[in-house]
């Protein structure tokens, strides 16, 4: 795939004529001080480039919060059931996201074809492009280098974009998407070359990226998992958590979801809607018995889920480091906090 | 080590409480977090002053963290009295079985352990209203019925029902909530707008002359949805129609007395 280079003050142009293209843009946009992905209709719209992250994860454009898989309509013994078409999903861009969100795409499509293969899903996806923006800063809850990652890492973009200290950007286009996205303002790029290890554009990426050393492996913690399951450590964690699912639905890896009815007497829907491991009713049975009984084995489950049992299924680590988990957290329940303790025990 | 620490480090050295619940320092020098101390080290890590704001007396009711003997102390600001205060007149926490432990500005430890004390204390140390509450409050009354409805479909949109506003309230103690019953599904359970405030309009509804104006829900949402405004606004309509006095058992929703105004009491 080719690299292009663009002048910073030509960036909003080109999302111009994304727009005009009549892509879904989704971007980040500050309301009340506090910014989030939200459908855009002008560049005008888009936050100042100066946060770490949104609140909420990228993955919402291929994993609605809520969907309908189908609908039913019953006339007399007849029943007729209406898919949604993939055809009407729109083509969406997702503007400035991260390269954690980016990398969030990569387990959440191992879970969603892990043995079904999720249509609705899939259908998604292929049609969303992700631009991602390298990092430029991180915060104190940022571990993306712990977990395979990194602020100008370019797996699961469809397109990468390192805002250099020269005033030009460089362009990383990784997939054909991406390329068809790049093909919309084709004045304002010029080639740039290949960014080889030796080479002096690698140089001035590396200069333009956030600093974040590695904190421990995604090895580290499998092994030390790997004979955690009994240990106290889950509880001495868990004391504080609410039992909310506000880390959960603000992952960009978190797939788990319920199924719910939307009956209208004789016509309805069926829809598919987030749900999360930290709600005690998420493994109740009917019988009144739940497996996981406190909040302690609820995290644990959070945490084995991630970092033991989706490496080992689906050769997929459940983590990104992007740290919204933590940020969101009503009770400071930092994560990079409590793999690093468990990654030294 | 203050002197307070210590004489927390000192009570459960001895055994006057088995676990204390309190503060700690936070992953940012911005922010604290709730701690739970079960012996005398861990109670150096308590800390109390300005950025204390979670209320920790939703702690109170979870009986899966707290242990079987013994008293629970309690490093509490006024919000958590509050809270701890309701709590006991709604008969879900006892008398005696927690140690409420208020920190003066001198680092001077006051115990609290009756609800007669929790009373006089709460009445010595009144919470200023939040201006930027009540200004949101009087912006939102001056709209029309439609712009209102508007204000509030947008800003209920982008709930994604984490439910962190409920699991946030030490008021929200029901081991089986509305939204989780479904013969008959009483709320819709997914996260859409007109779901989202069926939700908010129940959890409203239920707080309606129990809330303590603490703020919780709104610290604890995610998304930083202004959903305070609607228990603070139902508190004002409470207080306007019953009074500021609240009944010393139950709340004013649930109880009677004979001399309401309402004439299907006589």
């Amino acid at each position: 795939m080719k690299n292009y280079q663009i002048k910073h003050s030509d960036l909003d142009g080109w999302l111009e004529k994304i727009i005009a293209a009549g892509r879904r843009v989704i971007a980040p946009v500050t309301e009340e001080g506090h910014t989030d992905f939200r459908p855009i209709h002008s560049p005008a719209e888009v936050a100042a480039d100066d946060q770490v992250q949104t609140i909420q994860s990228a993955k919402q454009a291929a994993f609605p919060k809520a969907e309908t898989l189908f609908s039913y309509r019953k006339e007399g013994t007849a029943v007729s059931l209406d898919q949604p078409a993939p055809e009407s999903y729109l083509q969406t861009v997702v503007w400035r996201a991260r390269p954690c969100d980016a990398a969030g795409f990569t387990p959440l499509s191992a879970i969603f074809n892990w043995d079904y293969k999720d249509n609705l899903y899939n259908a998604r996806l292929a049609r969303t492009t992700l631009v991602a923006f390298s990092c430029q800063q991180a915060d104190a809850y940022c571990f993306c280098t712990s977990v395979g990652g990194g602020p100008g890492e370019k797996k699961g973009c469809d397109i990468l974009v390192t805002k250099l200290p020269s005033g030009k950007a460089l362009v990383e286009v990784c997939t054909e998407k991406g390329e068809a996205l790049a093909a919309l303002a084709p004045g304002l790029f010029s080639e740039a070359n290949a960014v080889a290890d030796d080479s002096p554009l690698f140089a001035e990426k590396q200069s333009a990226l956030a600093q974040l050393p590695a904190r421990f492996s995604k090895e580290d913690i499998r092994r030390h998992l790997a004979e955690a399951f009994d240990s106290p450590v889950w509880r001495e964690q868990s004391e504080r958590c609410l039992g909310c699912g506000a880390c959960a639905f603000v992952c960009p890896t978190c797939a788990c979801f319920d199924i719910q009815e939307d009956p209208h007497g004789s016509h309805g829907r069926r829809i598919r809607c987030w749900d999360s491991c930290a709600f005690a009713l998420f493994t109740q049975h009917t019988s009144g018995h739940n497996p996981r009984p406190s909040q302690a084995t609820r995290w644990r489950q959070r945490i084995l889920h991630k970092f033991s049992y989706m490496p080992e299924r689906l050769d997929a680590t459940g983590c990104t480091g992007c740290g919204r988990c933590s940020r969101a957290c009503p009770v400071d329940m930092n994560l990079l906090e409590h793999l690093t303790s468990i990654a030294q025990k | 080590m203050n002197n307070w620490n210590k004489q927390i480090a000192d009570m459960l050295a001895d055994g006057t409480v088995a676990l204390v619940i309190g503060y700690e320092e936070g992953s940012t020098p911005q922010k604290t977090r709730p701690l739970f101390c079960h012996d005398a080290v861990a109670a150096e890590r308590l800390v109390m002053d300005g950025r204390c704001t979670h209320n920790l007396a939703v702690y109170l009711t979870k009986k899966e963290l707290l242990p079987a003997e013994g008293r629970i102390g309690v490093v509490a600001t006024v919000n958590v009295l509050k809270s701890a205060l309701q709590l006991m007149q709604e008969n879900q926490i006892p008398e005696g079985r927690f140690l409420l432990m208020a920190v003066g500005p001198e680092g001077k430890l006051t115990e609290l352990p009756d609800a007669e004390s929790l009373r006089q204390y709460i009445a010595a140390h009144p919470l200023p209203d939040n201006p930027e509450v009540a200004a949101l409050i009087e912006k939102i009354d001056a709209m029309s019925r439609e712009e209102r409805w508007a204000y509030w479909q947008e800003c209920l949109s982008k709930c994604v029902k984490c439910y962190a506003c409920r699991a946030a309230c030490p008021l929200c103690y029901c081991t089986r909530c509305i939204v989780e019953d479904n013969r008959p599904q009483w709320i819709l359970p997914w996260a859409s707008t007109l779901p989202n405030i069926e939700w908010q309009i129940n959890r409203v509804m239920h707080m309606a002359g129990r809330c303590t104006g603490c703020g919780a829900c709104y610290a604890a949402c995610p998304l930083h949805l202004p959903i305070h405004l609607l228990t603070k606004k139902l508190t004002q309509e409470i207080n306007r129609e019953f009074g500021t006095e609240r009944p010393a058992k139950g709340n004013v929703l649930s109880t009677f007395s004979p001399d309401d105004k309402e004439n299907f009491i006589h």
